[in-house]
């Protein structure tokens, strides 16, 4: 969003997004605009706008116009900004944007209303409506840009014991408990999260520890799975899939802990297996402190 | 008694004859729960058999509700056609949707709640993104395990699916009346507190287990609620305490931005009104059994 040449006159903000708090959307207007907006909202919260917009109406002409006024613009204006406010929701409603943020909106010497500077923030959920794939984006982690072409839910963090499980908030979870124990063990911290998901199939559990192994940074992969839907006897195999495939490429410590639905069987499974570089873990708790010994170690 | 669903619940699938739909019908008939039938425009009039049973499939909600007496709609519909199916589901003024499907664009999810409130909150919807709702012993609409529990006098909401199965699986010699996972999106239709203010109104419940996880205020806000309106004892797990800032973290709404929904922000929230928040899972189940031993 260039506008060359352009002398300004006057800035402005405006945004509509997703009030999650709220379950609906937002708009925010000022005709303070330019400076940081969490600073404006702070410091003068008054000369801030903010005006509810329904999911099912959305913005039609006579809202932008109250949007306007509502951001304090002057008379003269309120028609070509609520064009402008009109023209930005349509932007958030077509690409599926959570944030459309214009700062600063402009006014020219010559009249113009101009969208300087703006940010915005998409939905990945609606990526199957969109072609976005030439889209220039935020930079990945070469480590997250190769789980991702293998479509694995990943995110690189800073530290030394790899984490693979089922289910976001369980692997949140694991995150906390490996940092925990992480304490008492050389300050040691989880080197990612991973989430594998409620199949926790063979190739699935290959492809993460494949790309956790590749990490240099990894001293000790956590498996922590609890099978609910998919039983533990299916995640060992799995577990033993993946070890067969990756053959030496699996040169750390795996500490595996496993509960839930079938899970005498999986353990069963794991231990007939005998691999040098499993340990079995009772509980999430056991397994996370082993984990960051042997990461420490 | 059991909240928002119990034996009496009489369940369709929208999405019934999908792979997925199939799959959780099976499961959810062999848990004991009464699926009555489907919902499939394109397969209207045929009959699946399912666990020995004859499930007939309907053109839409409403047809099914006249015809079986319906309360309840679990929805398995991939996310292009989701928002259609709850809206569906609001029209016909069904009590209870699930929405189980992840993936649902939030403007998607967004605009079907909007519509919900439209139209004067006829319909409680759970989810989406979540495993659903099970009342042990009685009914199971969703994903969970069902024999992962049985009855007993704990209620749990989370907005986590697979941290509700460990924390029913650790306390499954207490067992529970409701356990309702509320989904991890960033629009979702019951929350926290819908399911709190329920708890506290069954005289079955004597105690809850609430699991938060990072992005949002609905851990906060629950926290305030239970301040005011809650008198049994609650305690509470928060997972993402090690999560960075501006990263998704599995879950579409699980992202902390800025100093804003932290899970730091959501324990200190819980603890300044006097509910205990375990460090880990089990640590939760273990200050549950404390209370639990002592009513």
């Amino acid at each position: 969003m260039i506008a060359e040449g352009a002398k300004i006159a006057q800035e402005f903000y405006f945004s509509v997004l997703l009030d999650r708090s709220n379950r609906t959307f937002l708009s925010l207007c000022s005709v303070e605009g330019g400076m940081e907006i969490e600073q404006l909202a702070v410091e003068r919260p008054d000369a801030l706008a903010k005006i509810p917009v329904s999911a099912v109406t959305g913005i039609d002409k006579a809202m932008a116009m109250e949007i306007a006024k509502a951001g304090r613009f002057p008379e003269e204006l309120i028609d070509s900004v609520s064009d402008v406010i009109l023209k930005l929701y349509e932007v958030f409603v077509k690409e599926d944007a959570t944030l459309v943020e214009v700062n600063p909106l402009v006014l020219t010497e010559d009249g113009q209303i101009l969208a300087l500077d703006g940010k915005i923030t998409l939905d990945e959920n609606a990526d199957f409506r969109h072609e976005r794939e030439d889209m220039e984006r935020d930079a990945l982690d070469p480590l997250e840009a190769k789980a991702k072409a293998m479509d694995l839910n990943y995110v690189k963090l800073d530290g030394e014991v790899g984490i693979i499980g089922n289910g976001a908030g369980l692997v949140m979870s694991t995150l906390d408990v490996v940092a925990y124990a992480g304490e008492a063990n050389g300050g040691v911290k989880p080197a990612n999260f991973l989430d594998i998901g409620g199949g926790a199939s063979a190739e699935v559990m290959a492809a993460g520890l494949d790309v956790i192994l590749n990490d240099p940074q990894v001293k000790s992969v956590f498996v922590n799975v609890f099978g609910g839907i998919t039983a533990c006897d299916s995640v060992a195999n799995g577990i033993v899939g993946a070890l067969n495939t990756l053959g030496s490429k699996a040169s750390k410590p795996l500490v595996v802990r496993l509960d839930g639905n079938n899970v005498e069987e999986g353990r069963t499974i794991l231990k007939e297996f005998n691999h040098p570089l499993v340990v079995l873990a009772d509980t999430m708790d056991g397994g996370a402190n082993t984990a960051a010994e042997l990461a420490n170690g | 008694m059991a909240i928002f669903l119990n034996s009496d619940s009489k369940i369709i699938v929208q999405g019934m004859t999908g792979a997925e739909g199939m799959k959780h019908t099976q499961r959810m008939l062999a848990g004991g729960s009464n699926i009555v039938g489907g919902v499939n425009p394109r397969k209207a009039g045929e009959t699946v058999e399912v666990e020995g049973k004859s499930l007939p499939v309907f053109g839409s909600v409403a047809e099914a509700m006249s015809a079986t007496g319906a309360n309840v709609s679990v929805i398995f519909v991939p996310p292009a056609f989701a928002k259609q199916a709850i809206v569906e589901a609001i029209d016909a003024e069904i009590p209870l949707a699930v929405a189980i499907t992840e993936g649902i664009p939030v403007h998607d999810s967004a605009s079907a709640w909007a519509y919900n409130v439209e139209k004067g909150l006829k319909t409680r919807l759970i989810g989406p993104n979540c495993p659903g709702i099970i009342s042990p012993g009685e009914s199971n609409a969703g994903i969970t395990p069902w024999n992962i529990t049985g009855k007993g006098p704990i209620g749990l909401v989370s907005k986590s699916g697979t941290l509700t199965y460990q924390m029913m699986f650790e306390l499954r010699d207490i067992g529970f009346t409701t356990g309702i996972g509320i989904g991890g999106d960033p629009v979702i239709g019951t929350t926290h507190i819908d399911a709190l203010e329920a708890f506290e109104n069954d005289p079955e419940t004597k105690a809850i287990v609430l699991i938060g996880e990072i992005g949002g205020d609905s851990e906060e806000k629950a926290a305030e609620y239970i301040s005011k309106h809650v008198t049994k004892p609650v305690v509470a797990y928060v997972a993402g305490f090690t999560a960075p800032e501006g990263k998704t973290m599995g879950h579409a709404g699980a992202i902390v931005s800025g100093s804003a929904g932290t899970a730091q922000g959501k324990k200190e929230a819980f603890e300044a009104v006097g509910v205990k928040v375990g460090k880990t899972p089990s640590e939760t189940a273990t200050l549950m059994r404390d209370i639990i031993a002592n009513l």
